[in-house]
């Protein structure tokens, strides 16, 4: 291990659904304060890359290190990385049951042991930071898709992660949401979080990204500053895939 | 092609009104086309007939003082005799308790009462501290429920035999017994059944199937007759505890299938979100599925406790004095010999059993909307 880990290391990555090779050969390294963003057609692995990473899917070759944790099949590796790592999905998954603020304590005081008070008085600095405190004592199901997703990331924000990954945030919500969130992503990178994010929203890559990834089918086929990989693209699949999408 | 640019803007008027008052409401409820008036006529009809009978059966030709069967016999009475509520007034003490020693009574009525903290404390949502409160429910009522009602000489209640035990009594005593089993066993069951450990899940699937398919009489027939074949010789089981295991088995596989409907609704995402966040996979059953899966099986479950509640009328079959039973036995008594004596004795166990299940009911509707109301999308 190096004095410095990075903080995200995969290395040889492969992962198979039944015979489905769904990832192959993948190494990807992620420094700190970086900000990755992946690509790629649909059904090209890049949900299955990022779950690997904290351990919600099982890779079954190579090494995954996280902050230096590596990730083995034992469960206390993956209890050891989920508590670094802070993840926001595409459908939000608030919990429907439990108001925001209920939604964004729930982990601190049960995972972290942290009193009530305490996790609500961090519960709310975080609903500050994505602009929505008034809606604290509202369920998910009274929310717009757009404040659902970023009580999301406040819900993550709320264990303190070292990384956030993120799976296609705004691909579940109506145009005019699309940008408050961007905007709070934006931020969070701006305050020097490690962030590995799949999106299609170009405009966010060029702005905040430091590397984008592309990925096909499973492989790693470019990575690049997004200046080079918007401008001059190298491989034919990345040239095909940013003409169909930009 | 002509061009259309709105002058004035309309604005917001008044609804036309309504055909108000109790005519408007008839007429759009009850007479609304020729077939729902025809229904409406049809119901009438047949309430303008039974209503009366029953009526006069129940009440005003009801007896309700008397202290033998004399009094309910139309020939004495000189009168015209519908129920004999007297029977009922002299029985009371029978029906309720059996033949519960009368200077204890006081115990299964308290153990009544730690029922109602029970349920009040697990189902009125504002109450402090429910997680206290199920732990009560679940165990620290049982055993004491248990200790007062079967007796502990070292803490100076009497043991008192359950052969004793009879009446109402007895008929709370294996519904409740039956509900507080079942639910978490049936619980555990629907978790058995999605496990990831194979073994897990083909065993909890055997026993549901199994107690599914066989019907409530035959395993309290089982219970009674082949229990003791399976235990050592000098073990004997409590008459009643036979009947009371084997309701609260066949219960609960019921319950499991509910509940098991409850947990196919709650996304899969909701637990990767909790496991994301870090939170073990008994705590994300505990505070994030379950409470989730049981609010939508809600109404299952509680339709299960009713039919539960209903189907301990079987356990007289096999020799258990439960209330369906000691009303038998009352009515057989030579001093209240009275022709409308079993017609009394049916509708005082119909308006009993009707009035515990609605009121199960109820109280289950009104929990249902209270959830509801938190979460309206
Ligand atoms: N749980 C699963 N079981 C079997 N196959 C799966 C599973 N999850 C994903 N796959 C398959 O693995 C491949 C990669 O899926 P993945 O969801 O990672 O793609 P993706 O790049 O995120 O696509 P999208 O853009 O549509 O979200 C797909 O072919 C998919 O059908
Ligand atoms: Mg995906």
């Amino acid at each position: 291990m190096t004095e410095i880990s990075p903080a995200v290391a995969l290395s040889g990555v492969n992962k198979w659904f039944g015979a489905h090779h769904v990832l192959r050969d993948v190494d990807l390294t992620v420094e700190k304060a970086e900000k990755i963003v992946i690509c790629g057609p649909s059904g090209s692995g890049k949900s299955t890359l990022i779950r690997c990473v904290n351990g919600l899917e099982a890779h079954q070759q190579g090494t995954i290190h996280v902050d230096g944790i590596e990730l083995t099949g034992a469960q206390a590796s993956v209890d050891a990385v989920r508590r670094e790592v802070g993840m926001v999905f595409q459908h939000f998954n608030l919990f429907a049951h439990l108001t925001v603020l209920e939604n964004c304590t729930l982990a601190p005081i049960h995972v972290k042991r942290m009193g009530r008070a305490a996790a609500e008085d961090l519960a709310m600095g975080y609903l500050d930071r994505v602009r929505i405190p008034q809606l604290a004592a509202k369920f998910p199901g009274q929310l717009s898709g757009g404040q659902q997703q970023r009580v999301a990331i406040a819900r993550a924000l709320c264990m303190s992660p070292k990384v956030m990954l993120f799976d296609e945030p705004t691909s579940a919500l109506d145009p005019e949401m699309v940008k408050e969130v961007l905007d709070t992503m934006a931020e969070l990178a701006r305050g020097g979080m490690t962030m590995l994010c799949v999106t299609h929203e170009m405009g966010f890559a060029r702005e905040v990204a430091d590397r984008v990834v592309f990925m096909d089918e499973g492989q790693v086929i470019e990575v690049a500053p997004p200046a080079e990989f918007f401008d001059r693209p190298r491989h034919a699949r990345t040239k095909a895939f940013l003409s169909q999408i930009l | 092609m002509t061009r259309f640019v709105r002058a004035d803007l309309v604005a917001s008027r008044a609804p036309p009104a309504a055909i108000g008052g109790p005519l408007g409401w008839l007429r759009r409820n009850l007479f609304s086309s020729r077939g729902n008036t025809l229904t409406t006529l049809a119901i009438l009809g047949l309430l303008a007939w039974a209503l009366p009978i029953a009526l006069r059966f129940l009440v005003l030709d009801a007896v309700w003082t008397g202290a033998s069967g004399d009094a309910c016999r139309p020939e004495v009475a000189g009168r015209p005799v519908g129920a004999c509520w007297a029977f009922i007034a002299d029985k009371i003490n029978y029906l309720a308790y059996g033949s519960y020693p009368a200077a204890e009574r006081w115990r299964p009525n308290l153990a009544l009462a730690l029922l109602a903290l029970a349920a009040g404390w697990m189902l009125w949502l504002g109450a402090p501290r429910r997680d206290l409160g199920a732990l009560f429910a679940f165990v620290a009522f049982p055993v004491s429920a248990y200790l007062l009602l079967a007796g502990a000489p070292s803490l100076g209640l009497p043991s008192v035999a359950t052969g004793l035990w009879g009446g109402f009594l007895v008929t709370m005593v294996v519904a409740t017994v039956g509900i507080v089993f079942s639910l978490p066993l049936g619980i555990l069951l629907a978790l058995g059944r999605r496990s990831r450990m194979p073994v897990v899940r083909v065993l909890s699937v055997g026993f549901i199937e199994f107690w599914r398919g066989v019907p409530l009489i035959t395993v309290l027939f089982m219970a009674n007759v082949m229990l003791p074949l399976f235990l050592p010789g000098d073990i004997t089981v409590d008459r009643l505890l036979r009947p009371l295991v084997g309701i609260a088995l066949f219960a609960s596989a019921y319950m499991a299938e509910v509940v098991r409907g409850g947990l196919q609704t709650v996304p899969k995402g909701q637990e990767e979100a909790a496991a994301a966040l870090g939170l073990s996979h008994a705590q994300s059953l505990r505070l994030v599925v379950l409470p989730q899966a049981l609010k939508v099986a809600l109404p299952g479950i509680v339709n299960t406790i009713i039919g539960l509640f209903k189907d301990t009328t079987l356990v007289s079959i096999v020799g258990i004095s439960d209330f369906i039973r000691v009303l038998e036995t009352s009515r057989a008594d030579p001093r209240w010999s009275a022709a409308t004596i079993p017609a009394t004795a049916y509708a005082f166990a119909a308006l009993v059993y009707f009035a515990v299940c609605f009121s199960m009911a109820r109280n289950a509707g009104f929990i249902e909307r209270r959830l509801a109301a938190g979460e309206r999308r």
